[in-house]
């Protein structure tokens, strides 16, 4: 659709038909439902993996209405009531208890969060296996890390407003990460906090941050992420460019619309996804411990730690990387280096487009050395998750620091082997069955 | 920028003065946003130096005192204590408190301005339990303890001048929080400024 439609609706008599007409001579409605989605044409060939960018989406709405529904019982205040409690903490149990369906709406929000990682780590694992972030799809993919980027934030910053025991020793830990940075770590970090410990101050501010700074940048990125992908059109998993082969309309040969078509199939999608959805809402919203952790069922308590701290699930391979650093270097020690190699894993995400030199972009012809490398990246991936909920010992240090190495070799080296590799030719059209 | 008929370069010139100016106005106006991030007058009136009376302090004994919502220790050594610091030189990581954790005026072998009162902020450096105290020589916290603080958390231990053991999760020595004496039975911490 690279140059957008200036269509206006002819009113064929009929009252539907004239507002349309009505609103096209003043806000482009119809050009807009034709270049995104009746005219939007979308390879056809799109398989499984295809599903997760509009579960973002649907997962983004539902976290944006439960959010705002707690809004309306939460309060962001870390002083105690008159039992001794903080009010951040007792308005979550408020919710839960005594506030009607308020136990439902807090879990699908809960639930939400986790589900929000596990559908963008899955969409971002699609872009990577068919090569989607390739040229011209660059700025589709960087919005993309930048969403992942905002999506981190809105984790951290909302699991400290139940000021329970892992939100406030987590807050602790990660907080403190910034006074690692040499000179300016300790005015910085009580630049963050607001205060000389974290306080009332932070909750304040982390809960602005949470409900509406982080929140507005997300759908502004959101829309940036599919203008970008409708201005270039949408990859496959054959990872040929749709557009070399159209007909005499111009319409590519292998693009179906995207209405009704792939609408119809994501509601498929949706409504599988939302029955392991409920299931976890209902049964497991715990998630076993590991989408709320049984600590932070405690109230914060800023003089007594908890045994162990380990951050939800999502993050564990980026604590793991963080811990696995354990050599000072240039005279600055560990916890700082550990920081770097924390933000650096999820910054390297970044250069993708311009460190694969592969000429296939679909793992469908891709040659045996980026296969192997994808899957012990994949295992590495999973096996610093695991660590990163373990207390650490000198053994589980070791293995996390290999798996490390294995982590950003993959990026480091891919402009070397992905020019070694023997790739297969791709096709000129999608293959479809 | 070429000047001919079509482009009036006095004007351009004054589009790009404007531009500038109102670009330093505008980052200008950021200031007051990012200033309300630091701490408030309340948090800081709460992070004010605290002043404590150690008249009643006995030698062996160590008393708390709330500073910055942190616990601060003011422990009161008997010479058994001061002899038993120099015996542990070996087992620590940084023996002669090289880092900065406090100020120079307690970078010395008790950590302290007067040898028998040491003051510590009592936060494990790992990450930020609170020790408890392990006075008794005869514990079997360390090999040859020679009394100290042990970390309930993930067990790192500390001597009692608060410098750390080696081999522990916490990486540094006890942070000695700036203070002064005031006369000889009141300590002032959080504040170290001559005169007044």
């Amino acid at each position: 659709m690279a140059a957008s439609s200036s269509e206006k609706f002819k009113t064929d008599g009929t009252l539907i038909g004239n507002v349309t007409e009505w609103v096209d001579a003043r806000f482009p409605l119809t050009a807009m439902w034709n270049d995104h989605l009746a005219k939007y044409y979308a390879p056809k060939n799109f398989n499984f993996w295809y599903f997760f960018g509009s579960l973002a989406l649907l997962v983004l709405v539902i976290q944006i209405v439960t959010g705002i529904f707690l809004t309306m019982h939460y309060k962001p205040d870390a002083s105690l009531n008159a039992s001794g409690v903080p009010v951040a903490f007792a308005s979550v149990e408020y919710i839960v208890r005594d506030v009607p369906w308020g136990w439902l709406i807090r879990y699908m929000h809960s639930t939400g969060a986790s589900a929000f990682f596990i559908v963008v780590y899955l969409h971002m694992f699609r872009g990577m296996i068919y090569g989607s972030y390739r040229k011209p799809r660059e700025l589709v993919w960087v919005f993309g890390v930048m969403l992942f980027l905002a999506l981190m934030s809105q984790a951290f910053t909302g699991y400290l407003l139940p000021w329970g025991q892992m939100s406030y020793w987590g807050a602790q830990v990660i907080l403190n990460l910034f006074s690692a940075i040499p000179l300016i770590g300790e005015p910085l970090s009580i630049w963050i906090r607001g205060d000389y410990v974290i306080t009332d101050a932070t909750l304040n501010r982390m809960f602005a941050f949470h409900v509406i700074a982080v929140p507005l940048v997300l759908v502004g990125l959101v829309a940036a992420h599919i203008l970008a992908l409708h201005e270039v059109g949408s990859n496959n998993p054959d990872g040929v460019e749709i557009k070399k082969k159209k007909d005499a309309n111009g319409i590519p040969l292998d693009g179906i619309p995207f209405h009704p078509y792939y609408t119809v199939k994501d509601i498929v999608g949706v409504v599988v996804f939302l029955m392991v959805f409920s299931v976890i809402m209902f049964f497991m919203p715990e998630g076993g411990g590991y989408f709320l952790e049984y600590n932070n069922f405690i109230p914060a308590d800023p003089l007594v730690t908890p045994q162990h701290i380990a951050p939800v699930w999502y993050f564990t391979p980026y604590y793991s990387l963080l811990r696995a650093v354990t050599y000072p270097l240039f005279g600055i020690d560990a916890k700082f280096w550990g920081v770097v190699a924390m933000g650096a894993g999820v910054m390297i995400f970044f250069f993708l487009p311009w460190l694969d030199r592969s000429p296939a972009k679909s793992i469908r012809y891709r040659g045996p050395i980026f296969k192997t490398f994808l899957a012990v990246w994949v295992v590495s991936f999973f096996i610093l998750g695991y660590l990163g909920v373990l207390a650490p010992t000198p053994g589980r240090t070791l293995v996390a620091q290999i798996c490390s190495v294995i982590y950003f070799m993959f990026f480091l080296a891919m402009p070397i082997y992905t020019k070694l590799d023997k790739c297969q030719p791709e096709p000129d059209r999608v293959t479809f069955k | 920028m070429s000047c001919d008929d079509t482009v009036d370069c006095g004007r351009r010139r004054l589009i790009v003065a404007t531009a500038a100016v109102g670009g330093v106005a505008g980052a200008a106006a950021a200031v007051p946003f990012l200033a309300s991030f630091a701490p408030s007058e309340r948090a800081k009136a709460a992070g004010a130096p605290v002043e404590a009376d150690i008249s009643m302090l006995k030698p062996g004994e160590m008393m708390t005192v709330e500073w910055r919502g942190k616990p601060v220790w003011i422990i009161h050594r008997t010479k058994e204590m001061l002899d038993g610091l120099k015996k542990v030189d070996a087992k620590l990581v940084d023996p002669k408190s090289d880092k900065p954790m406090q100020p120079e005026y307690a970078k010395n072998a008790t950590r302290s301005i007067k040898p028998e009162i040491m003051v510590a902020v009592g936060i494990c450096t790992h990450l930020g339990c609170s020790p408890t105290e392990k006075f008794d020589p005869t514990l079997a916290i360390e090999p040859d303890w020679q009394g100290g603080f042990f970390c309930p958390c993930h067990g790192s231990t500390f001597d009692l001048a608060g410098r750390v053991y080696k081999s522990k999760p916490a990486p540094d020595n006890l942070e000695v929080p700036p203070h002064k004496y005031l006369g000889d039975a009141k300590i002032v911490i959080g504040d170290d400024s001559k005169g007044a």
